[in-house]
């Protein structure tokens, strides 16, 4: 069993015993446990189901490439599934339960996919994607979506807050281990700004777990010394329980800060995410240890051999009493060395290297344990927990010498260094055939914005195994660092580090190496995704020999754990079933996070009201309170109509309308867009923008303008004033206000950058307010005593005046068809004005409406509207509005376009007005179908609804549409299909419904 | 994510703050010009593996254009200059030119 | 008449660093060619300053200018000051190629308060905020999460943003989340 020791865990405070429940059994854990190291001590071997065979699955490393120990996490808002148990620290209350079972963790119906797992090889799904179909839906399909997937989604909204937090530094250093507080100091003495990240709550990384000296002391005293050195110096910034999630391009990095995960109760966000850049980056990110591929090395009581020594030294847990170790190397040793002094029985050390180890496997004999070596593991013994191992000669195909009884496995492959951070970004990789890892290739790291190397691989994560070789490395990387951002490195000394020299590490990619398919079967790489031995020789077998092909085929590290674990144990696999060297095959990409981080850390502050910026007018505070209901337009939230109690949106904006073309009513207009355009080129500028004339516009007078884009099509459309000689005030639909002033700098900065023209965006610095209807002028009459006749102030003019002791412009410019004012005032002033227009208005029966009322009068009018009649094909000519193209321009934007002879084409869709026979409303966007067919087999069309409202004005169906020919079909009768299958038919009419001569806005 | 020196504001900057705006040193064609120009013009566009000079705007900053000789390959920023100009700047070519050379883009190398 | 609103009249919150809005302020766009003589003179005439050099800010009082792009400066003045002193850039400036434009009812301004205020604002801003890359007189335009935004430090503890009126909420709802208590990223102090 695995359990507590009486001595032992120098991480944890004893003092302070901590409760906690698994599956709702309560458990008593250490402050400075991890969930982990807790369980354990618990002898809870067991933590979860595998994905595909519903295996059980227990605790099989001691830090983030842990690819079992998943748990749901929390509970209620507090829930998040799959967190690794490694590295979750323990805290008081913490609640958790496995995963992947049905009904229970100890009795799993699902495991009977085991038995069946020679019929769920590789490829299982795609091939029975294909055939039989029926037999996929009806049987196999639901089966597998019942043991698929991966925890439980949570159900309840996330509570916690998460944030952003942008950080510039010269060098950052990911990982806290020897070689990453080495590298920072020697970076930091040259005067470099510096931060040095580390994933756990712990600094130091595993070098004080694997012993050795430092400058003559403890591994421990270096750590303390040097953290605390780095604390002195203001150009250090240490935090801990921050993992580099990423390195990307340019320097940029992610920190993903786990902020109060440790302690749920505390203020301040959850998690932090750091968006650091970096002028050079120093991954001393460690290195992770292998498994070996035995038969059975997925039972519980199966670990790393490094775990194995970290939940001994560090947490004072053993995972078993009997403890076997396996190895192709010294560094396992170690963990044999380590139980064995702490009193707990080691039965055999299994050494598949014919020779042996060196000084560790002296020392290990010398306490008297039993080394057998060219021996491997034929088999683990046991179900839910290891009961022994069957050995066997490493060199032949697992015949059994003999079993040995135990309750733990130790294992080690070897060592492959942490490359995912130098890879991310581009860094290259070499195999080191003595060390049997890929390790950086310090000639191809990743290059910045000037072409520079910005990555620096430093200690264990580049290759450098011992103590010493890591020391070393992080001082020479600071030094390095320092060196390329121009700074005098630093002149100390690197600590000089001391552990037993180790003999050779002899790669062991199958054990025993002849293993027939029925151990090769039972041998895992992948624990997570289930993937064996078998898997990825079938997947060779099969063709799959590039080896992203074959990770996807096989599914092989495509888990949670990312095959942290499998990757270097597949990939050999594979290239030994390919018989070619393990460089050839390469690895496949790796990609950030290097770990999973929360989608919220992702998201930040983003959530809820900061979702989107949304844009508020002046006048929005009275929309509010008075039963406004929104529609998006862009970012901004614009009334659609106004409703009453017991009045549904329908009736809202009948009502509006009525009573706008009755009476008066009133617009909140403000989003529109407004751009000033001044200069002794603004005439000669606008002319070139819109298709009209602009530079001919009197001063005090407006004009209705289109624009378009180069490629000919129309892009906006709105009124210009002109102010004075120089000046004009360009109005853009509310969408178009950003994107037009933008459009409008682009080609002045960039094309006729000679033109004297200035623009500014003024957009926000006018409350704008439609006053419409007849009433309109009385009631402006009533509030100011100038002159706004018509003879004074005509249509198509503007007028400065003062209303109510407010500075305003008036531009009697009509969108609905009525007697109209848009009235521009400082927008500090636009409630007030509103206010008072409310008020005033009273008796004349002023009544707001929304947009969808404008958008219905408008249409009575047969005034376009973009991005209903235009939408990014349609041109000015296509809506009959000839008229407002100026035939005597040499130029403007889109005009040569305009003549490429598909836009000349008389077939084009041109816009018609459309009456439906019956009176009833025509679907929007429905199609006017003709007779036959097109190649691929769809009926023709001939023309679409782009507009089409309800119009209480005239109590039908009225719409606006492209139709083939057009103009030239009025009266015609069109069919338009519906959804349903039914067909309405429609008559071709003149598009403006109201008011034909215009007379009503012209009074 | 790539840093943009804004040569009109002199702000070293992430690319949120900047918009990017297609090919650089664009020859307008409007009314006259052939069918085959203008549709050189509007559509016929550079797409390289390697040195490429683009438009940039810096839109949440000083709000000015400018242009930038950069690698589409591997993201190195040969330098940033002004927009009102119509062929890269000698130094930012000899800068290219140490870097690739032989390195052509349209009409310049 | 009644009196012009800001945006979010008396908004305020108290975090780790003191938050508030800051209430009517006067603001002028003066966009011309900001080495002539004349425009000088202008600016003197408006706030008290010289021509503030790239990314800089002058203050003088209660006015300041502001660098915004190489032709474009932001004057802040008095509210009630605004129109006249148009009037006096537009005779100062006549025959000029220039814009000067009313723009104070366009923008929201706040000012975060306290020693903190650098590591509020380097949650939203990607920029340093480190002392050696920005101090009082330096001036920024970039974006504050999802809008732009222009910054300035008035004195070493405060921090002062101008953003566009109509997102005024959303800056404010932001500022207040990154001020929140115990979220103190300790960045930079």
């Amino acid at each position: 069993m695995s359990t507590r020791l009486a001595q032992g865990g120098r991480l944890l405070n004893k003092g302070r015993a901590m409760e906690f429940t698994f599956n709702g059994k309560r458990l008593r854990g250490f402050e400075g446990d991890t969930l982990a190291s807790a369980l354990l001590a618990n002898d809870q071997m067991l933590i979860g189901r595998s994905f595909k065979y519903h295996r059980p699955r227990g605790i099989v490393a001691s830090g983030g490439e842990e690819p079992n120990a998943l748990v749901g996490l929390g509970t209620g808002n507090k829930f998040e599934p799959n967190q690794r148990a490694t590295t979750t620290e323990l805290f008081n209350g913490l609640s958790c339960t496995s995963q992947n079972h049905w009904p229970s963790l100890e009795f799993d119906i699902g495991a009977v996919n085991s038995k069946l797992g020679r019929f769920l090889p590789a490829g299982f799904y795609y091939k029975m994607f294909i055939h039989p179909r029926p037999l996929w839906k009806h049987v196999y399909e639901p089966f597998i979506r019942r043991s698929a997937g991966l925890g439980k989604a949570p159900t309840e909204r996330d509570e916690d807050r998460y944030e952003h937090l942008y950080a510039f530094f010269d060098v950052v250093v990911i990982g806290g281990g020897v070689a990453g507080l080495q590298a920072a100091r020697s970076a930091a003495e040259a005067g470099a700004k510096v931060l040095v990240m580390e994933q756990t709550a712990h600094w130091g990384g595993r070098a004080p777990v694997d012993g050795g000296t430092v400058n003559g002391q403890p591994v421990d005293n270096f750590v303390d010394e040097t953290l605390a050195a780095l604390r002195d110096m203001p150009n250090v910034t240490l935090r801990n329980r921050m993992m580099g999630a990423g390195v990307y391009d340019h320097g940029y990095v992610l920190g993903y800060e786990r902020v109060t995960d440790h302690q749920p109760s505390a203020p301040g966000p959850r998690h932090r995410l750091w968006r650091i850049r970096a002028g050079q980056i120093i991954t001393a990110t460690g290195a992770i240890e292998r498994p070996l591929s035995f038969a059975g090395n997925d039972i519980p009581g199966v670990m790393l051999a490094s775990a194995v020594r970290d939940y001994a030294v560090n947490y004072g847990v053993s995972a078993g009493d009997r403890t076997v170790v396996v190895t192709n190397n010294d560094d396992a040793y170690l963990t044999a060395i380590t139980l064995k002094k702490l009193g707990l029985d080691v039965p055999a050390i299994i050494d598949a290297r014919s020779a042996g180890g060196g000084a560790l496997a002296d020392e290990a004999r010398g306490l008297g344990i039993r080394v057998e070596t060219g021996k491997g593991v034929a088999k683990v013994k046991g179900g839910k927990r290891v009961t022994g191992v069957s050995l066997c000669n490493q060199a032949g195909e697992g015949a059994e010498i003999e079993e040995i009884a135990c309750d733990a496995v130790a294992m080690s492959g070897g060592w492959s260094p942490v490359v995912h951070l130098w890879s991310h970004c581009g860094g290259k990789l070499v195999w080191d055939t003595a060390q049997a890892h890929f390790r950086p290739d310090v000639d191809n790291a990743p290059t910045g914005a000037k072409g520079e190397a910005f990555v620096i691989a430093a200690g264990t994560a580049n290759g450098e195994l011992s103590l010493a070789g890591a020391l070393a490395d992080g001082h020479e990387a600071g030094r390095e660092a320092a060196r390329r951002l121009g700074l005098k490195a630093s002149a100390s000394d690197a600590p000089k580090g001391d552990s037993p020299a180790e003999a050779a590490i002899e790669p062991v990619w199958m054990m025993p190496q002849g293993a027939p398919i029925k151990l090769r079967m039972k041998s895992w790489l992948d624990y997570q995704n289930d993937v064996k031995v078998s898997d990825v020789q079938l997947a060779a077998r099969e063709g799959f020999e590039s080896v992203e092909h074959a990770k996807r085929y096989t599914t092989l590290g495509m888990a949670t754990d990312q095959g942290k674990l499998s990757n270097i144990n597949g990939l050999a696999i594979l290239s030994d079933a390919l018989n070619q060297p393990i460089p050839q095959t390469g690895t496949t990409t790796f990609r950030p996070p290097y770990t999973p981080i929360s989608l919220s850390a992702i998201a930040g502050e983003a959530r809820d009201e900061l979702f989107q910026p949304i844009r508020r007018t002046p006048i929005q505070g009275w929309h509010d309170d008075n039963g406004a209901v929104y529609e998006p337009v862009g970012q901004w939230r614009r009334p659609y109509c106004f409703t009453r109690s017991g009045e549904d949106n329908h009736a809202a904006v009948s009502r509006e309308i009525r009573q706008t073309r009755a009476r008066l009513g009133l617009l909140d207009a403000s989003t529109l867009g407004k751009i000033i355009v001044k200069g002794p080129d603004a005439g000669k500028f606008l002319d070139m923008l819109y298709t009209n004339m602009m530079s001919t516009l009197k001063p005090g007078k407006c004009r209705y303008g289109l624009m378009c884009n180069e490629n000919g099509f129309l892009m906006d459309d709105g009124v210009v004033a002109r102010i004075d000689e120089d000046t004009f005030l360009c109005h853009t639909t509310t969408g178009g206000a950003e994107s037009i002033h933008g459009h409008m700098e682009d080609w002045l900065q960039c094309e006729w950058w000679d033109w004297k023209v200035y623009t500014a965006n003024v957009t926000e610095q006018y409350a704008q307010i439609a006053v419409v209807g007849p009433e309109a002028r009385n009631v402006l009459a009533e509030l100011t005593e100038e002159d706004i006749s018509a003879e004074t102030l005509p249509f198509m003019g503007w007028s400065d005046i003062t209303l109510d002791g407010i500075p305003a412009r008036a531009y009697r410019i009509s969108f609905s068809g009525e007697l109209s004012y848009e009235i521009a005032v400082a927008a500090g002033h636009g409630r007030a004005l509103w206010d008072r227009l409310m008020e005033v208005g009273a008796k004349h029966d002023v009544m707001p409406y929304g947009t969808e009322g404008l958008h219905v009068m408008r249409a009575e009018k047969g005034f376009i509207m973009i991005g209903d009649e235009t939408d990014g094909t349609v041109i000015p000519q296509d809506l009959n509005m000839q008229w407002a193209i100026s035939k005597k321009k040499e130029d403007y934007l889109g005009k040569r376009a305009q003549e490429r002879s598909h836009m000349a084409d008389p077939t084009r869709w041109k816009l018609v007005g459309l009456e439906t026979l019956d009176g009833s409303v025509l679907p929007d966007g429905a199609y006017a179908t003709e007779e036959g067919v097109n190649e691929n087999g769809q009926r023709k069309v001939q023309g679409r609804v782009t507009s089409t409202y309800y119009s209480p004005t005239l109590d039908r169906g009225i719409a606006m549409g492209l139709l083939r020919h057009g103009p030239d079909r009025m009266g015609e009768v069109i069919d338009f299909p519906k959804v349903d299958g039914t067909v309405v038919q429609a008559r071709v009419v003149d598009p403006v419904f109201y008011d034909k001569d215009g007379e009503k806005q012209n009074v | 994510m790539l840093i943009l020196d804004c040569p009109c504001c002199g702000v070293s900057g992430e690319e949120t703050e900047f918009h990017a705006g297609g090919e650089a040193h664009l020859k307008r064609f409007g009314p006259g010009s052939s069918d085959a120009e203008f549709h050189d013009y509007l559509f016929t566009k550079e797409n390289p593996k390697g040195v490429h000079l683009e438009r940039w705007r810096h839109a949440n900053g000083c709000g000015k254009w400018f242009l930038a000789a950069r690698d589409t390959m591997t993201l190195e920023v040969y330098g940033t200059y002004s927009a009102q100009t119509t062929e890269p700047p000698q130094d930012i070519k000899d800068k290219i030119s140490a870097k690739r050379p032989g390195w052509s883009w349209r009409e310049f190398s | 008449m009644s009196d012009a609103k800001s945006a979010l009249p008396g908004a305020r919150y108290e975090g780790f660093v003191k938050l508030r809005e800051m209430g009517l302020q006067g603001m002028i766009t003066l966009r011309g060619d900001l080495a002539s003589a004349k425009l000088a003179a202008a600016v003197q005439t408006a706030t008290g300053t010289a021509v503030p050099g790239q990314r800089q800010i002058v203050t003088e009082g209660d006015r300041a200018a502001a660098w915004m792009s190489p032709d474009e400066l932001l004057l802040l003045v008095p509210y009630a000051e605004v129109a006249d002193i148009i009037a006096a850039i537009e005779t100062a400036l006549a025959g000029e190629h220039f814009l000067a434009v009313n723009v104070s009812d366009a923008r929201a301004m706040f000012r975060l308060e306290g020693a903190l205020c650098r590591d509020a604002m380097a949650k939203l801003s990607p920029v340093d905020f480190s002392e050696a890359a920005f101090c009082p007189g330096d001036f920024r335009r970039s974006r504050m999460a999802q809008i732009a935004a222009a910054m300035w430090m008035p004195d070493g503890q405060s921090l002062q943003v101008i953003c566009f009126r109509s997102v005024a909420q959303y800056a404010f709802d932001l500022l207040s989340a990154a001020a929140a208590p115990g979220s103190e990223p300790r960045l930079y102090g």
